[in-house]
């Protein structure tokens, strides 16, 4: 088959388009660091002008004057300090996790060029079944497994229906949304169910007496494990390249052979394996399994993923991004309510920051285009 | 029209292109796939401008600048796939565009009537205005969608293929209308491929070859082998390799294959060694042919032998897991994934001799890559760069690599010369002549009759969803494929 013995000129490519991959895989990373910068400056100017009014309003002294000046630069900035703490970072990371694993299977899910409305309800019920179990005197080991089959159950059902039907993958999550939320409240006799004080499960996110090698709580070292792990499946398995292909082109994913039912089966119900281990550290955290709990989380799970640099026409994306786009939201989050913003704000925050986040990649994008 | 151009790129779509229709003249516009008839037909419509020349309509000139213009103008246009909304009524479809209404406040009564009195035009008044378009037959669609052109009182009808999916007997009523239309000075211009109907319904012709106007007249004053002499009368430039194949065994075998709409019948038998290759028209059901073989559309009847094995039930895994590879005719939507990079796509159908308990040796994918990048002299950057970023001749090499890495047997080759440089058609050639004289047996699916003469062992004509007897290529000539295609074949199985 050999044509000609010619090597392929490879072409000198310039810096910049070398580069050009790297900055754009770090793009979330950027963005992450920006957010984090800006808060921090936030908060400093509140710091400062608070200690300002504060000593003129205690000293009557004009703000402007450099004994003024010298006050307020011997007094803490309680607010940075409290967003720059190790305390604080903790808190973050472990608020983040819940979020981050879901963004794990979801990330999988957007990239296959399909989408997940159920997960708010998975990881309701995943976690009332959790509690129930516990309450009802299981092991913790059973109740964990359990809990994370759970919530593969409901991605099988998803991806199966999806599959077999052909149906838009919208609708049947949509549906599962509505099911998922009303059997959790019928297993949860509509309340709120508590989990036993003393269960090991609860252990999972403890903030205090952590491991000395280890200082951050167990669920963030869990998160972090999948997330290597989701990775590598992601990057350099036979079943990640499935994935790319099914959301980069259906069509001829098939003529490649690829079992694209059988594949997307698969990946509803690894990913609903994901949102079951969400609704484990949901449990944790609250210490019970509550039913009209997580709502609307699946819509903070897509933003995540949708800030890392993943398109909703599927066929890219990636598992660093966003797990960066999780941290994200988060840190808006916690800085928000540190400057003591109501919560309205925040929420109009995120969503300005996912469409700026969409739009600046798209402006990339098209600048990419006409370039090339 | 006269001496009309338009170029896309480098390619001149059309050279020079002139004729003219007198009122209630129905005028045949003939030519082979590629000839420029769509093209001429969409800078009638305004769907695109002319580079030069210009056109005139009713002695004015005339230069559309969008559909909507042409629409106002009194030029209609009627598809070859039917364009109708389908959940909407027969009168809502008739109407389409053409609303009557004050600040956008419908005028039931008078809409009913207009539709009403367009289909009346047609003496097909019996179609329920209420009724749902996909509900109705498909000739009554067909007459739904001239109905709607004939509510712009239009003087040019343009219909485009307008048989390709009627049966005989829709055909002759739209015949009727035709001749209607033509009765009230309506003009209409009509292109097909099937030579008997334009005999049947036209007055005057005009040939197309290559983006030229070759030649036009009265249809009483010709006969067919002269239109056909004029449709292909090109000389073969390009030089095909042609080593001598050793034919051997059969290995795959179709027998009355039928699929859910086309392929009608095909039966055909391919041994190693050889390129057989399936010449016909578009829309005559090769493209489908080869994906019901594939597993990839519906096997309605009739069997397929692989390996002297009865393998009719397949899906696209199977037929690989087989040893046959197919090659899209649409690279761009089915072929490749141009999001994904090079190594990726052409790795994508065999991971195994590159992956070990299903993680991929990425360095391994790449030194596979850059093989066969090297063997087929694929221009890229390097493994990693993204499929969209090279040249249709290179994605092209790249598709046929994915078949190679493969390591296929049986090649259903779909079209792969299309809109690719001449340098790397020359090169698929060669390839295709290495693979055969291999031993490896290929399909080899083509509109243009010279490149299928010049590398084709034995060569079968598909028109219609049926494909003729397939003979040595030494039996036929471009006059004989092309009559075949259109349906009037020598031993006058046309009906």
């Amino acid at each position: 088959m050999e044509l000609q013995t010619e090597t392929v000129p490879s072409r000198t490519a310039g810096t910049s388009s070398r580069l050009r991959p790297v900055f754009s895989r770090l793009g979330p990373f950027f963005g992450l660091v920006l957010v984090m910068s800006l808060f921090a400056a936030l908060l400093g100017i509140k710091d400062l002008s608070d200690q300002l009014g504060k000593q003129a309003a205690e000293h009557r002294v004009d703000p402007h004057s450099a004994s003024g000046w010298a006050a307020a630069q011997a007094c803490p900035f309680e607010g940075l300090n409290a967003f720059i703490s190790v305390a604080n970072i903790k808190t973050v990371l472990s608020q983040t996790v819940i979020v981050a694993i879901g963004a794990l299977g979801m990330t999988m899910i957007i990239v296959s060029g399909g989408i997940d409305l159920s997960v708010g309800s998975a990881v309701a019920l995943t976690s009332v079944l959790g509690a129930t179990l516990l309450a009802g005197g299981w092991p913790s080991a059973v109740v964990v497994l359990m809990t994370i089959l759970a919530g593969g159950l409901v991605g099988l059902i998803n991806g199966a229906l999806i599959s077999s039907l052909r149906m838009m993958p919208f609708i049947v999550t949509l549906g599962m949304m509505g099911m998922g939320r009303g059997l959790s409240k019928w297993i949860a006799g509509n309340q709120t169910v508590n989990v036993p004080p003393g269960s090991k499960i609860n252990n999972l996110m403890k903030m205090e007496d952590l491991d000395h090698f280890l200082p951050l709580p167990q669920g963030v070292w869990i998160a972090l494990v999948l997330a290597v792990i989701m990775t590598v499946v992601m990057r350099q398995t036979v079943f990640g390249r499935y994935i790319f292909a099914i959301g980069s082109n259906e069509a001829t994913a098939r003529l490649c052979g690829i079992r694209v039912p059988l594949q997307k089966m698969f990946i509803y119900s690894l990913a609903g394996l994901f949102f079951g281990c969400s609704g484990l550290m949901q449990l944790t955290r609250l210490t019970q399994g509550d039913p009209s709990g997580a709502v609307g989380l699946e819509l903070d799970i897509i933003a995540a993923v949708v800030i890392g640099g993943a398109s909703l026409s599927g066929g890219t994306g990636s598992i660093l991004g966003s797990v960066l786009g999780a941290l994200i939201i988060q840190v808006l989050r916690n800085g928000s309510s540190l400057m003591n913003w109501p919560t309205f704000t925040q929420e109009i925050i995120i969503g300005a920051v996912i469409i700026l986040a969409v739009g600046l990649d798209k402006l990339r994008q098209s600048r990419r285009n006409t370039a090339g | 029209m006269i001496g009309v151009q338009k170029s896309f790129g480098a390619t001149c779509a059309l050279k020079n292109v002139s004729f003219t229709v007198s009122p209630g003249e129905v005028h045949a516009l003939i030519g082979e796939n590629g000839a420029g008839k769509s093209t001429l037909m969409r800078v009638l419509s305004g769907a695109c401008q002319p580079d030069g020349g210009s056109i005139e309509l009713d002695g004015l000139k005339f230069a559309p600048t969008n559909p909507l213009r042409a629409r106002r103008c009194g030029i209609a246009m009627i598809y070859q796939e039917l364009n109708l909304a389908p959940h909407l009524s027969v009168e809502e479809n008739i109407l389409l565009g053409t609303e009557p209404s004050t600040c956008g406040w419908l005028h039931r009564s008078q809409r009913r009537e207009m539709a009403g009195r367009a289909l009346a035009e047609l003496h097909r008044g019996s179609i329920p205005l209420e009724a749902p378009v996909n509900s109705l037959l498909i000739a009554d669609q067909q007459v739904v969608e001239i109905a709607r052109a004939l509510v712009g009182h239009p003087k040019v009808i343009i219909m485009d293929e307008p048989t390709s999916s009627l049966t005989t007997t829709d055909a002759e009523n739209l015949f009727a209308v035709i001749r209607k239309l033509s009765e009230r000075g309506v003009s209409v211009i009509y292109i097909s491929h099937f030579l008997e109907e334009c005999q049947r319904i036209c007055h005057g012709y005009t040939v197309l070859r290559d983006g030229e106007s070759i030649k036009s007249g009265q249809m009483t004053d010709t006969n067919f082998s002269e239109i056909i002499r004029l449709m292909v009368g090109r000389e073969i430039k390009e030089i095909y390799p042609r080593n001598p194949h050793a034919v051997g065994e059969p290995v795959l075998e179709l027998r009355a294959l039928r699929g859910r709409n086309k392929p009608r019948c095909v039966s055909l038998a391919l041994r190693t060694g050889e390129i057989l290759g399936i010449a016909g028209l578009v829309g005559a059901g090769r493209t489908e042919t080869l994906r019901t073989c594939f597993g990839l559309d519906v096997l309605e009847s009739g069997r397929v032998m692989v390996f002297n094995q009865d393998r009719s039930k397949a899906t696209p895994a199977s037929r690989l897991a087989q040893g046959i590879g197919l090659l899209s005719e649409n690279r761009k939507e089915e072929g490749l994934m141009l999001g994904l990079s090079l190594a990726d796509n052409l790795t994508m159908t065999r991971f195994k001799p590159i992956s070990r308990w299903g993680l991929i040796d990425k360095h391994r994918q790449e030194q596979c890559a850059l093989g066969w990048m090297n063997r087929l002299v694929v221009r890229a950057r390097g493994p990693r760069q993204t499929m969209g970023e090279l040249s249709g001749g290179n994605q092209q090499k790249v598709a046929v690599a994915r078949l190679l890495h493969h390591d296929a047997k049986i090649f259903l080759l779909d079209e792969p010369t299309r809109g690719i440089d001449v340098g790397s058609k020359a090169q698929i050639y060669r390839l295709m002549d290495k693979l055969a004289s291999e031993g490896r047996a290929i399909v080899f699916v083509s509109s243009y009759l010279p490149e299928l003469l010049g590398v084709c062992d034995t060569i079968g004509v598909m028109s219609r969803g049926m494909l003729s007897e397939v003979r040595p290529v030494a039996s036929w000539t471009e006059h004989s494929l092309m009559s075949a295609a259109i349906g009037k074949a020598e031993n006058g199985t046309s009906n």
